[in-house]
């Protein structure tokens, strides 16, 4: 199945911004955040489809994946 | 009090008060000048300085920002432009939390800081400021570091909490004191060219969710640093959203992040779904 992805901030520093990328399906999402070598601990949301969503979550065809890292300056 | 307003309707140009006259009124009548603000707001007279509020903000929704007051914790990046923008816009009481003094390095974006307020307690600059800008509005500095232990009373009375910290499980705290007290709490945080903002009432867990891998130090502030703009625009979407939430008015950014990056101009706005007492994880 093909998932749109899309990183934010330092996420695409050696990576990318968005690509599409195929994965088997029932792939969830921990999945491709491993394919990508994010450290799980430094992520800071997950949006699917517009929404938060959680590591554990099945993706589908056509699904937009976003990553985002933690925020926590002031 | 009845010759105090009369006394300010004579001097009103139709229903503006001239700071002039709240100057008088204080001192004829020997009261404060948050006293004078009050009692003009009351009578419907609106103090000139909000004349260009008003298209936006009338001056019964005047009298409501006098009326209220709003808790600031961090007196830094956001905690300065968002001292600065109360005290402008009109809340009448405003608790600024920093146990920090001003260094070097705040220079390059936090408001409150000069060369002439290096090592000067970041809450005694707020006082001073404000004092500065808008003498009717009320500080009260707190130089301590917010903990559970102390939001009780940092946070007594408060309508709105604000976080402008800059630690992660401090935010985690006070998100927990938050909805223990029933206060709308507005987060925002930043790092380099990247922001975000949500703001979160009694019951929700945006903030909790957003933090929820967290396992300990910063974020990517730690590797980007902190530009000027950055805290600017976030400390001003924060504004917008403790004054609507004040006035009741509009649609906060509630159970919605709004994530923000400047570098790329995108701006994201992702839902989260209501958190539900009854389904446990």
């Amino acid at each position: 199945m093909r998932i749109n992805l899309k990183l934010f901030a330092t996420f695409r520093v050696g990576r990318f911004s968005a690509e599409a990328r195929e994965y088997p399906p029932g792939t969830p999402v921990a999945a491709v955040i491993r394919d990508l070598r994010i450290p799980e601990e430094q992520i800071g949301m997950i949006m699917l489809n517009n929404r938060h969503s959680e590591p554990d979550q099945q993706l589908h065809e056509g699904d937009n994946l976003a990553l985002f890292p933690l925020v926590g300056g002031g | 009090m009845e010759e105090l307003n009369a006394f300010m309707k004579e001097r009103a140009d139709n229903d503006l008060l001239p700071w002039y006259a709240q100057l008088a009124a204080a001192q004829r009548f020997d009261v404060s000048l948050p006293r004078v603000e009050e009692a003009a707001l009351s009578l419907g007279l609106l103090p000139a300085r909000y004349q260009r509020n008003r298209q936006a903000i009338p001056v019964g929704q005047q009298l409501a920002l006098f009326r209220s007051r709003v808790a600031v914790i961090g007196c830094g990046g956001l905690g300065g432009y968002v001292i600065e923008e109360l005290a402008r816009l009109g809340v009448g009481t405003i608790v600024a939390v920093d146990p920090d003094v001003f260094e070097e390095h705040n220079l390059n974006r936090q408001i409150l800081s000069t060369p002439s307020t290096l090592g000067r307690a970041k809450v005694e600059a707020a006082v001073a400021r404000v004092a500065d800008i808008n003498p009717a509005v009320t500080v009260i500095p707190f130089r301590v570091h917010y903990a559970p232990e102390n939001g009780a009373v940092l946070l007594r009375d408060s309508d709105v909490v604000v976080d402008a910290l800059d630690s992660i499980p401090t935010r985690l705290d006070l998100a927990e004191t938050c909805a223990d007290l029933g206060i709308p709490l507005v987060h925002g945080a930043i790092g380099g060219w990247y922001g975000q903002v949500t703001t979160q009432f009694p019951g929700d867990d945006t903030i909790q969710k957003l933090y929820s891998r967290w396992v300990e130090g910063k974020g990517v502030e730690q590797q980007l640093g902190n530009p000027s703009f950055t805290p600017a625009l976030v400390a001003s979407i924060e504004t917008a959203e403790v004054c609507k939430i004040i006035l009741g008015e509009g649609a906060p950014l509630r159970n919605r992040k709004l994530s923000i990056n400047l570098l790329d101009m995108e701006f994201e706005d992702v839902i989260f779904t209501p958190h539900l007492v009854a389904i446990g994880e």
